[in-house]
């Protein structure tokens, strides 16, 4: 068979293979529920799946609502990038805190990470979910991205009070959903599931999607803390005695609360540079995470408690 | 193409964690710090110097499974070809009674990667394996006999073993079957060509991979014609788009197209895939299409060439993977998905088992769980199946039980029955109106379900009698009448219960379009077979009454000597005993069993006559 003409290069084809099966996947959720919403945590994977959902619908509008759980402690830019979002997409945005936990004093420093991520996290998302009535939320895991997730569905079953049952997984077959609930269950919807962080990377770059200031390098005040890199992004932070900020060259690979995220030295300040940093360098992405580390398999424990 | 769905099977026994292991870390597409893992954490027991990759490492999964030691579920891996291309690896559990969820990986698989140990040679297993690929319709097997190690890479051992794995896949569908000599352990052939194989010049496992797409066998294939399931549809100011992901074929601007099963067809004026506008699509593009003059459709509907089309039908031969806990039931109503069209469908035969490691088709009435079998689907209104051979997203669809809302069963059509176009219902002059005038009154089902000995019978002999004293043309469908005759072949089983249950729902059905007060009384314990019967009716025809008498009344009553019997172990099934008895959660009346005769026969006289008896939301 011929070749056609301009034929896309093989990793043209990959991404678009990966693009198509997350638009059927967006596509699906908004078709076959009732009420779903999409999760933003303003990152570069939710990035790229705002751009997928504006594809999906285009030439209309995102048809379901966005939600950010906000812990109060993310970045400064990523706050502010998130409003430049809601303007350029013209997103409905609802953002879930849980205010009793804050009202309790709970803070990354005051409290464990793993408690502080149920507290601010899993129950703040449970919480929203359950007062909006939420039928199927949309998040940007991908399976790449540790281990308990490899065994994900894309379209994945929540019981009553948003457990996750590793042994009671739907079969998930073709492009057919049983997307059939129960009262109390719920969905959630991976679209990027077989993406994998370098295509995230690479299709930021080929659509030229915006991404937080804080992916790329930029001298920022820093303290080593138990050998990670933790920027001072404001007041609030609480430094140990002796402890003075240093402006180091950093960058971040992965982005949440800003106590918790650990920056890597780099000098990578385009998408260029980035790629070819990463190309260089594997490291699993989420060594940067603090709230993973405690416990062999904390991220299978959180997922079965409701956490994305 | 730049994406191949491999499915991996074979048991840990196999080696088939190390080479997976192999084949991701040679690939470079594990992280670093993940394979210095590998290098120093140990399981205990393990021979693997500390130093060196223990590759099974890399592909531990969940810590419910880590636990046990065994592999529960599907794990999805990424692998990246050197040319770019990339692998999904959906790594399958091996042992039998994961056989539901190795067809479920295998579903969308281009390839199978099936491993043989070379000492144990082909096992039951490898039948069971290749018999699954071939019937979800993967083209392409790599057989990878391992641990050739162990048997000092003997050239003779190794045709031996190639000679019966082609005697096994012969008589299965494959485009082709590739053997290769392998020791994952030592890497050799796996991603590199081993020097101490110098007898063997075939591919090495990842170049076998790579040769998948000239097969040619992708959904892609040339010659299928345009298939486009509905999925949604995409509104903006002056646009109406029809949204969804190509099953099949090409579809270029300008192109016509119909909705299966409707004359009417309109020519696409604008296209738009992943959003942008284009010239033409391919099959896998998500496109949304403009057509003029606009259609009439809505989700689940499918869009196809008007000269090129699937004819709607409603009853389908299918083979089925039962994955559900719960065996089937003969006449227990499911939903069937198929992609977005999902229709409340009826099993109506088992056709036969099939034996997975041997090829046999045996006799079956029931299909339990991991069964495969071949059965017959009857949905509720036309859908535009086609054989899975030709279209798996067309041809494939799962079904759902209608309570617990589980998927219980992946299906794949072999090809439709009946073609509705050409099997109408004749429409006869005097129809159920008619007779209802002459009737003076309506025709209904009056559907007495409870325990045994909870008064049903005596409930609905009262009422019908009263009925018939006001010249209501009534009769009276009784649970041991029936077992007498219509239904004397079945049991006690749950099966058995559905097809009785079937079975009288559907005389019932008659006779009320015959406009008559249908009593029936009978058991009927499960809530799955009510509904089914209710879904016979339009809404107000069908009354369902709970007739709740306490457990202990019954037994104390015994008419027929049951509850002795039970408790002497020679009932095992006696609803209420040893079998559960599903309460309605919604009926139109509950009557109490143990009350007052009078009271409970006025209520099912007054629900037998009432004009407007109004279905409860399902």
């Amino acid at each position: 068979m011929p070749a056609p003409a301009a034929a896309p290069s093989v990793a043209d084809a990959v991404l678009d293979a990966l693009e198509a099966e997350a638009i059927w996947a967006l596509r699906e959720t908004a078709a076959a529920f009732r009420n779903p919403v999409m999760l933003y945590s303003i990152g570069k994977d939710s990035g790229v799946m705002l751009h997928l959902a504006a594809k999906a619908f285009a030439p209309g509008p995102i048809p379901f609502p966005v939600l950010h759980v906000d812990t109060t402690w993310k970045f400064r830019d990523m706050i502010t990038f998130r409003g430049q979002m809601v303007q350029q997409y013209g997103l409905d945005l609802r953002v879930a805190t849980n205010h009793a936990a804050i009202a309790e004093g709970v803070t990354p420093f005051t409290h464990g990470a793993q408690e502080y991520t149920r507290l601010m996290k899993t129950v703040a998302l449970r919480e929203a979910l359950d007062e909006y009535g939420f039928d199927a939320a949309i998040g940007g895991s991908r399976r790449d991205e540790e281990r308990s997730r490899a065994k994900e569905r894309i379209f994945s079953l929540r019981m009553p009070g948003h457990r996750w049952e590793p042994r009671r997984q739907r079969p998930e077959l073709w492009r057919t959903v049983n997307a059939q609930l129960t009262p109390g269950q719920t969905m959630r919807t991976f679209p990027l599931s077989n993406w994998t962080e370098m295509d995230v990377w690479y299709y930021v770059r080929r659509e030229g999607l915006p991404v937080v200031p804080l992916y790329y390098a930029a001298m920022r005040p820093t303290v080593l803390r138990g050998g990670q890199l933790i920027v001072v992004d404001d007041d609030r932070m609480q430094l140990e005695p002796g402890e003075v900020p240093v402006d180091r060259l950093v960058r971040f690979r992965s982005l949440g609360c800003y106590p918790l995220s650990a920056a890597i030295e780099s000098p990578a300040a385009t998408i260029d540079e980035l790629i070819a940093e990463m190309e260089s360098t594997r490291q699993s992405e989420r060594a940067g995470r603090l709230i993973d580390g405690e416990g062999g398999a904390s991220m299978e424990a959180k997922k079965v408690e409701g956490y994305f | 193409m730049g994406v191949i769905r491999l499915v991996a099977c074979g048991s840990v026994d196999d080696g088939k964690s190390t080479l997976i292991g192999r084949l991701l870390a040679d690939t470079e597409s594990v992280p670093d710090d993940t394979l210095e893992m590998a290098r120093t954490v140990r399981r205990a027991g393990s021979t693997i110097p500390v130093g060196e990759i223990d590759f099974s490492l890399l592909t531990d999964g969940l810590e419910a499974e880590r636990e046990q030691g065994i592999t529960i579920d599907v794990a999805y891996r990424h692998l990246a070809l050197p040319d770019g291309r990339r692998v999904i690896i959906a790594d399958a559990p091996g042992h039998e009674q994961y056989t539901r969820n190795m067809a479920v990986a295998a579903s969308t698989a281009d390839v199978a990667l099936l491993l043989v140990d070379a000492a144990r040679g082909v096992t039951r297993q490898t039948f069971r394996h290749l018999t699954i690929c071939a019937l979800m319709g993967v083209h392409h097997v790599i057989i990878a006999v391992n641990k050739l190690d162990a048997v000092g890479f003997d050239h003779g051992r190794f045709r031996e073993l190639a000679d019966d794995v082609a005697g096994a896949a012969a008589r299965l569908d494959f485009s082709r079957v590739t053997v290769i000599p392998v020791s994952a352990l030592g890497g050799d052939n796996v991603t590199t060509v081993s020097d101490r194989t110098d007898w063997y010049a075939g591919p090495t496992v990842l170049t076998a991979i790579g040769e998948t797409h000239e097969l040619g066998v992708e959904p892609a294939a040339a010659g299928i014609p345009v298939r486009l399931p509905v999925q949604t549809i995409v509104r903006a100011d002056n646009f109406r788009g029809v949204a969804g992901t190509l099953a099949s074929g090409r579809l270029a601007l300008g192109d016509s197209l119909g909705v299966a099963g409707s004359a009417v067809s309109g020519q696409v004026r604008r296209l738009l895939v992943a959003g942008v506008d284009a010239e033409s699509a391919a099959a896998g593009d998500a496109v949304a299409i403009e057509l003029v003059p606009d259609l009439d459709v809505t989700r689940g509907d499918l869009l196809e060439p008007p000269g090129d089309p699937a004819v709607p039908a409603d009853r389908f031969s299918a083979d089925v993977v039962w994955l559900g806990e719960e065996p089937l039931a003969h006449g227990r109503s499911y939903l069937l998905v198929s992609g977005p069209t999902v229709v409340p469908a009826v099993v109506t035969s088992v056709r036969h088992r099939l034996d997975v490691t041997s090829g046999r088709e045996e006799a079956a009435r029931v299909l339990g769980l991991n069964d495969v079998g071949r059965v017959e689907v009857a949905t509720d209104r036309p859908v535009p199946m086609e054989p899975y051979a030709q279209h798996r997203d067309t041809g494939g669809f799962v079904l759902v039980d209608r309570l617990s809302a589980d998927t219980v069963a992946a299906g794949m059509v072999r090809y439709a029955l009946r073609r509705s176009a050409n099997v109408r219902s004749h429409d006869f002059a005097v129809d159920r109106a008619a007779r209802e005038r002459l009737n003076g009154h309506r025709g209904r089902a009056v559907w007495l379900t409870g325990l045994s000995g909870a008064g049903k019978s005596t409930i609905a002999d009262a009422a019908e009698r009263a009925l018939h004293a006001q010249g209501v043309r009534t009769f009276v469908l009784d649970g041991d009448n029936v077992r007498h005759g219509l239904n004397k072949d079945l049991g006690f089983t749950a099966e058995d219960r559905a097809e009785n249950v079937r079975r009288v729902a559907e005389v019932a059905r008659l006779m009320v379009a015959s406009g008559t007060v249908v009593l029936v009384a009978l058991v009927s314990p499960f809530r799955g077979d009510r509904r089914a019967a209710r879904d016979l009716f339009d809404a107000g025809d069908f009354v369902e009454v709970h007739v709740r008498t306490p457990v202990e009344v019954c037994a104390a009553r015994d008419p027929k000597g049951l509850y002795a019997k039970a408790a002497t172990g020679e009932l095992p099934n006696l609803t209420g005993v040893g079998q559960d008895y599903e309460e309605p959660l919604s009926p139109e009346l509950v009557v109490a069993g143990d009350g007052p005769l009078e009271e409970a026969v006025d209520a099912v006289v007054a629900a037998a006559l009432t004009t407007m008896v109004v279905q409860p939301p399902a």
